[in-house]
């Protein structure tokens, strides 16, 4: 009991001073965190007018039901997932220059699926009711919903990945060794709940005989590998930023950028030989599902809103596997951050917009129509992506100078016996 | 004992007649609507009762000239069908004479298949209940074919849905 | 060093305060009582009688007051022996849609913004029934039927073995004993996946506050089946529960000139659905899907 009663106040304690941590910062971290308030005040906004007239304020409807939200929501289920790219080096095979910035890396996935789980959330009809999907509370549908299994496995997901790195980040403040027995077995399962969760994003597509497009089995392997290209080159971009405009001087080595980034070419090469693999299966044995394949790739009885978008993510994805294939182009910085962006974009159309809407082109009764997000969409999108970098700026504003051993208690000790009156 | 004799006789005879109206098509065994006539013809004996019956085909020029007789009228005219003698009735093939509201037993005779299908339901239209003791109506033949031009006539649709919005 | 923390440590907490009770206040406004009841409703299914009876009554008075009209919802359960099914004969539907209005009045469809209609009559070129990617939903005639063309009405199918049932993750939609599918809608969190899971596109969803006049308003509904719905619920055919469990013909069966559609007890050896299963030429819309539904398709003879 005394010791709970300790470790409540450890903790306490520990977040009384991160917050002081959080509120100070430079002139561009103000900037940064402000700018972003402001689109998150606006998005808000914007969101209470979809709240008031229902969805209807949206672009979506009974043709296309689902829309920027669920797309979104797909690509950052991918993103959460690649964390574990970061795990498998550090926790298995003790990967040092990984090893240092595994943590960021959970907090990055822990961002993400906050960012995923907003997406669903605001998506919903009535999210008033949001409260029927937790399990005896109200009524789940367990096993049978892959939605449930959806709701449960990304929850697990982010409850493991504030649980280890928050877990880590306090003991080292507190100059303590983890116990690692109690928290190496949840790292350990953090790795196939990484799978797990895409894979149940994945079959929640994939179960539905009614969309040909997503009935196919090959979805849970191509998101697997998508996410595993989209998700570290985000990593790789962010910790670069990270390196430059820490004040604590966050030591990233190159060599992990260059470690992720070759597990990147080998998720880009089965992506695309994925991606090959539908495209032969539907254009020789030529059914009629290919109509869906044929809206996005050719354009359906002259609907071809999304022809020049899919093919700049297939060039965009080309272009950056043959980058990180070269070991020049993908050891130089500035040909990898390219690469990098392009991953980033291509897989966020291929997987976004590119994989929701043609799946609902044409619908089951082979009406075509053509969704564009509209304003509300967009501007609603924009604020959650922007409260998932408030809270991941939030994150590392506290996580980078525990790392970097400024932020701890001894150093706190030794300010406040500095100022004590004698 | 004649009395006695007199009854059976009488009682068998009423038993007799019961059971025949039973095992022929009974009249008005099926709810249906009123037949669909012109305001004022029906009964059409206020005018024949009096006229004279004319029993050779021809189109007719003075009287029913809005009816255009588009049905078998190669093989068939009004007489084959409506009774010459009394034109409150209708004629079957065998000579029994039927009500208007029986007009089905003589669709039936030449269209068999659709009688049969329309007594279980399935041709032609039923409105009202079809379980338990509520009010059901079964449309005659003559309520959706014109039995004197039966072709359907093609209908003005209802709006198109609307269109989702271009976006 | 030690004053400058302080006030920024001070601007925090009072900022975090402020906005803690900015944000609350609306929300504990907002909350009266009947929304608090509104919120923590039960699911259909759980509720006890006593319960029912005071959803309904609370109901009955919200409908008045919105409508105008004393509302009946009735809570009927399945007739026993009951497993409906519908039959629709193609080679006589013209096209004419007035099975699809007929729906509208009598199961308080929102008539604009949005337009929800349970049927949809699809138009097919003469030649091709089974791939529907070439219909046409809006084909605008001046009369029907038009050379050439054949007319396929399509609802909700009542699958025995129902994509939508599975994958709603709150079981907001169920099978009832006697076949049909129906939906609590205040259960319903609009998430749209049984949206997605129907390959027949049986399932509509209130994009807002429906509108419906209040002259067309019909008040005697069923609770799951056509009381006026709210925003962001999904709704859907359901063979007119408030008919069928009283032994009615569905509004469509009604209203249809060309006496295409057709009603019946499949439990029933007698019933018009298996006189037509056991001597026509049925089949049903996407079989090789496994779905099992209730609608059966059937051409003379």
């Amino acid at each position: 009991m005394e010791k709970l009663q300790e470790t409540l106040n450890e903790t306490w304690h520990f977040y009384r001073r991160t917050l002081t941590l959080v509120a100070r910062g430079s002139k561009l971290y103000y900037a940064w965190c402000f700018s972003l308030m402001a689109i998150i005040a606006v998005a808000l906004l914007f969101y209470m007018r979809q709240h008031d007239l229902g969805l209807i304020a949206t672009n979506m409807n009974d043709q296309v039901s689902w829309g920027l939200y669920i797309a979104n929501f797909t690509y950052l289920v991918g993103a959460a997932a690649a964390a574990v790219l970061l795990v498998i080096p550090s926790y298995v095979y003790h990967f040092k220059p990984i090893k240092e910035i595994v943590v960021l890396g959970e907090l990055f996935a822990a961002s993400s699926i906050v960012m995923a789980i907003l997406f669903v959330m605001v998506d919903l009809g009535r999210i008033d009711r949001f409260w029927h999907m937790i399990p005896f509370v109200g009524s789940m549908n367990f096993p049978q919903s892959l939605l449930a299994w959806d709701v449960l496995a990304l929850n697990g997901y982010l409850f493991l990945n504030l649980l280890i790195p928050i877990y880590l980040l306090v003991k080292f403040y507190y100059r303590k060794e983890p116990n690692w027995k109690f928290i190496l077995p949840f790292i350990l399962i953090s790795i196939p709940m990484a799978v797990a969760i895409h894979t149940v994003t994945a079959f929640l597509y994939n179960g539905l005989a009614a969309r040909p497009f997503w009935n196919a089995s090959i979805l849970a392997p191509r998101f697997l590998a998508s996410a595993f290209c989209s998700g570290p080159a985000i990593i790789i971009i962010i910790f670069q930023i990270i390196r430059k405009v820490s004040a604590h001087h966050m030591e990233i080595e190159d060599d992990a950028l260059f470690k992720i980034s070759e597990l990147i070419a080998y998720a880009m090469f089965l992506n695309l030989f994925l991606l090959s693999a539908e495209i032969f299966k539907e254009y020789y044995s030529q059914t009629v599902h290919i109509a869906s394949f044929r809206y996005l790739f050719e354009g359906l009885h002259g609907h071809k809103q999304l022809v020049p978008w899919i093919w700049s993510a297939m060039t965009m994805n080309i272009i950056a596997f043959i980058i990180f294939l070269i070991p020049q182009t993908r050891k130089r910085l500035t040909t990898l951050n390219f690469g990098c962006l392009l991953i980033i974009i291509g897989v966020w159309i291929e997987k976004g917009p590119g994989f929701v809407i043609p799946g609902f082109v044409p619908d089951p009764l082979g009406e075509i129509y053509e969704y564009i997000p509209n304003l509300l969409e967009l501007m609603v999108s924009f604020g959650i992506w922007a409260t998932g970098l408030l809270i991941f700026t939030l994150l590392m504003k506290v996580a980078i100078p525990i790392e970097t051993g400024k932020f701890t208690h001894t150093e706190y000790e030794k300010e406040i016996t500095a100022f004590r009156p004698h | 004992m004649e009395k006695v004799t007199k009854a059976i006789v009488l009682g068998v005879l009423f038993l007799g007649a019961c059971f025949t109206s039973l095992v022929s098509d009974a009249a008005e065994e099926f709810p249906v609507a009123p037949p669909p006539m012109t305001e004022g013809m029906f009964p059409c004996s206020s005018c024949h009762a009096t006229l004279e019956a004319n029993r050779k085909k021809r189109e007719l020029k003075e009287e029913h000239t809005q009816i255009k007789l588009h049905h078998a009228e190669a093989m068939r005219w009004c007489l084959d069908c409506h009774d010459a003698k009394n034109r409150d009735k209708l004629r079957l093939y065998n000579g029994e004479m039927i009500n208007f509201t029986e007009s089905y037993r003589l669709c039936g005779e030449c269209h068999g298949p659709q009688y049969r299908d329309w007594r279980a339901g399935v041709h032609g239209k039923r409105t009202g209940y079809f379980m338990g003791s509520g009010k059901r109506t079964y449309f005659l033949c003559a309520h959706c074919h014109d039995p004197h031009e039966p072709k359907f006539k093609p209908l003005k649709p209802e709006p198109q849905p609307v269109k989702p919005k271009d976006p | 060093m030690e004053n400058r923390r302080y006030t920024r440590r001070e601007f925090i907490r009072n900022l975090s305060l402020t906005t803690f009770a900015g944000l609350s206040l609306p929300l504990l406004s907002s909350c009266t009582k009947e929304e608090a009841e509104d919120f923590l409703q039960k699911h259909f299914r759980e509720m006890t009688k006593e319960e029912k009876k005071r959803v309904i009554e609370k109901l009955e008075q919200r409908y008045l007051q919105k409508y105008g009209r004393k509302f009946q919802i009735s809570t009927q359960e399945a007739v026993p022996d009951t497993l409906w099914a519908y039959g629709l004969e193609l080679s006589r539907c013209i096209g004419c849609r007035r099975c699809v209005y007929a729906c509208v009045k009598e199961n308080n469809h929102s008539r604009h913004d949005p337009q929800l209609q349970w049927i949809r009559v699809l138009r097919l070129k003469r030649g091709n029934l089974i791939n529907l990617e070439n219909s046409d939903h809006y084909y605008d005639p001046e009369i029907v039927p038009e050379k050439g063309f054949i007319y396929l009405p399509v609802q909700c199918q009542q699958c025995q073995e129902p994509p939508c049932v599975k994958v709603c993750p709150v079981h907001a939609t169920w099978q009832e004993p006697d076949g049909i599918v129906v939906v609590d809608y205040n259960w319903c969190i609009g998430c749209r996946y049984c949206i997605a899971a129907c390959p027949y596109k049986g399932r509509v969803f209130n994009w807002a506050e429906p509108n419906i006049p209040k002259e067309e308003i019909n008040p005697s509904v069923h609770y799951l089946g056509n009381r006026p719905r709210m925003k962001c619920a999904v709704d859907k055919c359901t063979f007119c529960i408030q008919r069928v469990r009283n032994g009615r013909y569905p509004a469509c069966v009604e209203a249809c000139p060309t006496g295409t559609r057709k009603f019946g007890n499949l439990l029933d050896p007698n019933s018009e659905m298996r006189y037509i299963i056991d001597r026509k030429r049925v089949f049903r819309l996407k079989e090789d899907l496994g779905t099992e539904p209730k609608f059966y398709y059937f051409f003379e003879a």
